[in-house]
Order: structure tokens, then sequence, then C-alpha cells
């Protein structure tokens, strides 16, 4: 009895870990997907203008 | 693990953009200043008789600091945003059971370099200021689904059983298969050696500046983690 108690415990914890792992990755794949759009992709000149050379320099198809 | 991804992934981030904007200083930018003479017609290659010569030379570095700066800055957040992606690979690879080290992480640089400058390069090579191309949106559809598709194609081939590897190979082809948007009429201004140096040039900084990423993310994903 204790023992499954146990398992169980240690299985919740288990998967608590990897969700708490899941939400950290999709909540860095979202940053570095906001990252990359402003700095490569968007369209508003402003931005284009200062980002312009390493645009170039990286290839985007940013126009 | 938030944490870890953040700070591995800012630190090597920063540390190669400011590489990266050196050697695009050194290689790059005046490749890409000698192409804005021909852009906005201050040199002509292309002459209205048919001739086709015009001189060499770029014109001064470093008179602009403002727009230096931001190629640094963008540099940056452009690289920081890239190894936030490595780092979700290292992560995901070492919950199916594979090890990190600063090894493995400069060949993950390596191919992330294909994936994303090496294999959208041979549908849409790195353009001149002044280079006019088939409709932006199309091309940023070909460019997103080419690194996706190499991306995945590569992940498979390293990490897929054999036949899952022939599918990544595959899978690595379809873009090229596909075809990226191209224009029916040429319209280069710039002389043809100029538009191809900036090509290779813009390559190989890339080349060197995903390596040291790759290396630099995996040695401090790891050095965080055993902290």
């Amino acid at each position: 009895m204790n023992n499954e108690v146990k398992a169980a415990t240690l299985n919740a914890t288990t998967i608590q870990t990897a969700d708490m792992s899941l939400v950290s990755i999709l909540g860095a794949a979202a940053l570095g997907l906001a990252l990359l759009f402003a700095a490569g992709f968007a369209q508003a000149s402003v931005m284009h203008d200062t980002a312009h050379d390493q645009r170039h320099a990286m290839a985007f198809p940013c126009h | 693990m938030f944490k870890n991804l953040l700070t591995s992934a800012v630190f090597a981030g920063v540390a190669v953009g400011v590489i990266a904007a050196v050697l695009q200083f050194w290689l790059v930018t005046p490749l890409l200043l000698e192409g804005e003479l021909y852009e906005s017609g201050a040199r002509v290659h292309f002459a209205v008789d048919g001739s086709t010569q015009s001189d060499a030379g770029h014109p001064a570095l470093f008179t602009d600091p403002m727009r230096d700066l931001m190629t640094i800055g963008f540099n940056m957040v452009t690289f920081t945003a890239f190894a936030l992606f490595l780092a979700i690979g290292f992560a995901l690879t070492e919950r199916g059971g594979h090890e990190v080290t600063a090894r493995k992480g400069l060949i993950w640089g390596i191919a992330a370099f294909i994936a994303v400058q090496l294999a959208p390069a041979m549908g849409l090579p790195p353009e001149l200021p002044g280079t006019v191309a088939a409709d932006v949106e199309l091309r940023q559809i070909w460019w997103i689904c080419t690194v996706l598709a190499t991306a995945v194609g590569l992940g498979l081939i390293a990490f897929g059983p054999t036949l899952a590897g022939i599918g990544g190979a595959a899978l690595i082809a379809l873009p090229h298969i596909v075809g990226a948007p191209h224009l029916d009429t040429y319209f280069g201004v710039a002389a043809p050696e100029l538009s191809a140096h900036f090509a290779t040039a813009s390559l190989g900084t890339s080349a060197v500046a995903w390596a040291l990423l790759g290396l630099f993310t995996a040695t401090l994903w790891v050095k965080f983690k055993d902290a």
C-alpha cells in the first residue's frame, strides 16, 4: 500500500517535471520566434532600415 | 529548465552576435556598400552602349556609427533567437536519451547552418542591395518551408533509423524539387563578380558564426545543467 502510494507520487512528480520542461520548451520557442520575426522579417520600414545590413548578410528574404 | 534555455541562448547569442558582426564588417559590409553604389546608380556596370565594365572597390567603412551599431545589435538578437532553438533541440534530444556535449554542439551548429543558410541559399541566393526578386511573401514561404524541411530531414538522418534517414534525405530535396519562386527576367545592375562574391562571403561568415553558436550554446547548456 505504502509502496503504491510512493510509486504514484513518484509518477506524478515525473509527469509534472516532464510537463514543466515541455512548458519551458514551448515558452523558449515562442520567445525565439518573436525575436526572429522582429529581427528578420518585420516589414515596418524603420525595422527594415535599422536591420538592413544584418538582414542582407544573413540572406533573410525581407523585401 | 526555462532559465537554462534562456541563459545558454543569451550568452551564446550575444557572444556570437558580436563575432558575426566583426566578420561581416570585415568580409561582407564592404561588398554590401559597393553593391549600394550600383543600387543608387552612383556606379554603372551595364552601360547603354552594351559594354560591361566598372571600377572595383568599396566606399569608406564605418562612416555611419549608428548603422554599424544596429548591425551588431541585430546580430545579437538574431543569434540569441537561433541559440534558443538550438537549446530547445538539446533539451528535446536529451529527453530522447542522447547526451549533449560541446563537440556535438559544434556539429549541431554546422547542421543548423545547412538548414537555415545553405539550403535556402540554393534557391534564394543572398542578395546584394538593389536586387529585384520575386514576390517577398512567396519567397518567405519557400524560405521557411525549406528551413523546416531541411532541419527535420537532418534530424531524421541524425537520430532516426535508416528508413527515416532516407525519408529525411527526400524531405531535404523536396523544396528544391518544388523550386524557389523566381522572376522570368533578370534585373541585376551590379557587376556579376560582386554579386557572386557577396553570396559566398555571406555564406562563409554565417558558417563560422553558426558553428561557434552550436559550440557555445552546447558548452553553456552542459555547464548550467550541472551547476
